[in-house]
């Protein structure tokens, strides 16, 4: 999702009045809502239904039981691990990188910013290849790893790594722009009055980011939950241990278990409404404190 | 304080710069830089007549027509119907514009496997949409039109997220005097909106064009992956890993990355140019 490829907070939903044209000829702003509404329901809407639709096509009692066997539940708790530990660190790393982009001037800070959005253009594909190049048995660490008994590639620490690598960008690109805009004067005074470093980002810089950190984390989220392409690569897709839930939908849907992996799919487009619905809240509640 | 020091870092009273600094590029470094660099020195393990004959054997440059050919068709289908959703959001006002506003994100919310099995469904030749395609004689899914619909499908927000703000931001008195100097408003669209968004449109054209020609997880369901007819690149390099044919998964990795690279800097520079048009437009 790179720059500007969504809402950014700062320009989100105008709040002024209706517009009207003097001159408008009159069907002309009907059809045209038509046509884009008809064309967001058939290109969006349609496929979102269509999830929901299969995943109820086995009836309710089959649904739950493909949410609940072991390996859709090995799939679930997979997810949330590599989630945790992703989104965390990237959050971490998001806070501290856009501190130094947005406090301080020094030399290739375009360079530094240009580089922490790399792997959004990055194919999901390579972004899993890359690990497997260091860490696999034909990698750079292979032999050093299998001699030690070490395994990183098809196992959950690839996976952690793919998925930290995908959501990398996400905090940092929320706020470094958010914490430019806002300036050092806060800070400054904070630090001149005696504050520490460590009061002055608590009771300054947090609560001026607070929102940006939120919907950077839930946009983080969404894409740690549901990325396929590279962790498939690094997965090996063993059964009940390295699947994914997305994973797992792919190996139900490959097998012809239709109904089960759209259920299984359901959870994620839940996941993916959810993220929306509170996307848009933080957007709202941003531009009420402005 | 040294002058060397000062040409790096300019002086300032807030603490925790080389700390802040120190671990950004230390995290930035072991996650991304060391492991992408890895990719390119891999591929030297291969001779450079090597290296071209993976890269342009005939299956994968079928691929590179099929990924990119989709991909720039995808994003000029966006880019008409981005601009047309982005109008009709900042200047039209009806019931439910909120939900359909965050209904537009969608594609970046829902997982990539999920829009894969959703839009296969939808399209097959007994789905809600593929069935009267089908009567009509167009087969979408495991055709190359199926990927061209995921690709539509996973690059739609892109352009309408450019495009939007500097339609809210846009000063309604250049149109009104191009009104009332008796444009049409098919004239005043051309003339004067379109040369305002243009900057953001074609950012968010290269945004959504780099973001379809990388993409795998939504593709390879609807595909059908027929060698030669509907495989994406991203495919060939998978294919490739599990045949541990690493140096020829590798050298296709490198094209791909050395194309994305390019793109990146297309986007850094259109994204310049928007910021200053805007800045611009702004300021009159």
């Amino acid at each position: 999702m790179p720059r500007n490829g969504r809402c950014d907070m700062t320009t989100a939903a105008a709040l002024d009045p209706p517009i009207v044209h003097r001159r408008e000829i009159p069907w002309v702003p009907l059809a045209l809502t038509t046509l884009a509404l008809g064309y967001l329901a058939l290109l969006l809407l349609v496929p979102l239904a269509a999830v929901f639709v299969e995943a109820l096509r086995k009836g309710a009692a089959y649904y739950f039981q493909a949410i609940a066997e072991p390996d859709a539940r090995s799939a679930i708790q997979l997810t949330l691990v590599a989630a945790g530990i992703a989104v965390p660190l990237n959050l971490i790393f998001g806070v501290t990188a856009a501190w130094a982009i947005a406090k301080f001037d020094f030399r290739g800070k375009t360079l530094l910013i240009s580089l922490i959005d790399l792997p959004f253009s990055v194919s999901p594909v390579i972004s899993g290849l890359i690990y497997v190049l260091l860490f696999g048995l034909q990698g750079w660490f292979g032999t050093w790893l299998s001699d030690h008994d070490l395994r990183i590639v098809f196992a959950v620490p690839g996976i952690v790594l793919a998925t930290i690598f995908v959501t990398f960008p996400f905090v940092a690109r929320e706020l470094i722009p958010l914490m430019q805009a806002q300036g050092r004067e806060e800070e400054e005074a904070a630090v001149v009055l005696g504050a520490n470093g460590w009061q002055t980002f608590r009771r300054v810089t947090l609560p001026n980011i607070k929102w940006g950190v939120l919907y950077g984390v839930i946009l983080c989220n969404a894409r740690a939950m549901g990325e396929f392409g590279a962790v498939s690569v690094v997965s090996g897709h063993i059964r009940g241990e390295t699947n994914t839930l997305p994973l797992h939908v792919e190996i139900l849907y490959n097998e012809y278990n239709f109904a089960a992996a759209f259920a299984c799919a359901s959870l994620l487009a839940l996941l993916a409404l959810v993220t929306l619905v509170i996307k848009t809240v933080v957007e709202h509640r941003y531009l009420k404190e402005q | 304080m040294t002058a060397v020091r000062l040409t790096f870092k300019r002086h300032s009273v807030l603490p925790g710069f080389h700390l802040a600094l120190g671990y950004t590029l230390l995290y930035l470094g072991l996650l991304v830089l060391v492991p992408l660099s890895a990719t390119f020195i891999k591929t030297f393990t291969l001779t450079w007549p090597g290296f071209w004959a993976e890269v342009s054997s005939p299956r994968v440059v079928a691929s590179y027509k099929l990924s990119f050919g989709a991909s720039l068709l995808a994003a000029s289908i966006n880019a008409v119907f981005g601009t047309l959703v982005a109008w009709v959001l900042v200047r039209y006002r009806f019931p439910g514009r909120r939900v359909i506003d965050a209904i537009v994100d969608l594609p970046f919310a829902l997982p990539t496997a999920v829009a894969g099995i959703a839009l296969t469904a939808v399209y097959a030749e007994n789905g809600w949409l593929g069935a009267p395609l089908a009567a009509l004689g167009v087969k979408v899914a495991f055709t190359p039109l199926g990927v061209l619909v995921a690709l539509i499908f996973i690059g739609l927000p892109f352009v309408v997220r450019t495009v939007q703000p500097v339609l809210e931001d846009m000063e309604k008195e250049l149109e009104e005097a191009a009104h009332s100097l008796g444009a049409s408003p098919l004239q005043t669209f051309v003339r004067v909106i379109l040369p305002t968004i243009l900057p953001a449109l074609l950012t968010g054209f290269t945004l959504a064009f780099a973001r379809a020609a990388g993409e795998y997880g939504s593709v390879i369901f609807i595909a059908g992956n027929i060698p030669l007819v509907s495989e994406i690149t991203p495919l060939i390099i998978i294919t490739k890993l599990e045949q541990f044919d690493y140096p020829g998964a590798t050298a296709v990795a490198v094209v791909m990355l050395v194309v994305s690279f390019l793109l990146l800097l297309t986007i850094n520079a259109l994204q310049g140019w928007a910021r200053r048009r805007h800045a611009q437009e702004r300021a009159v």
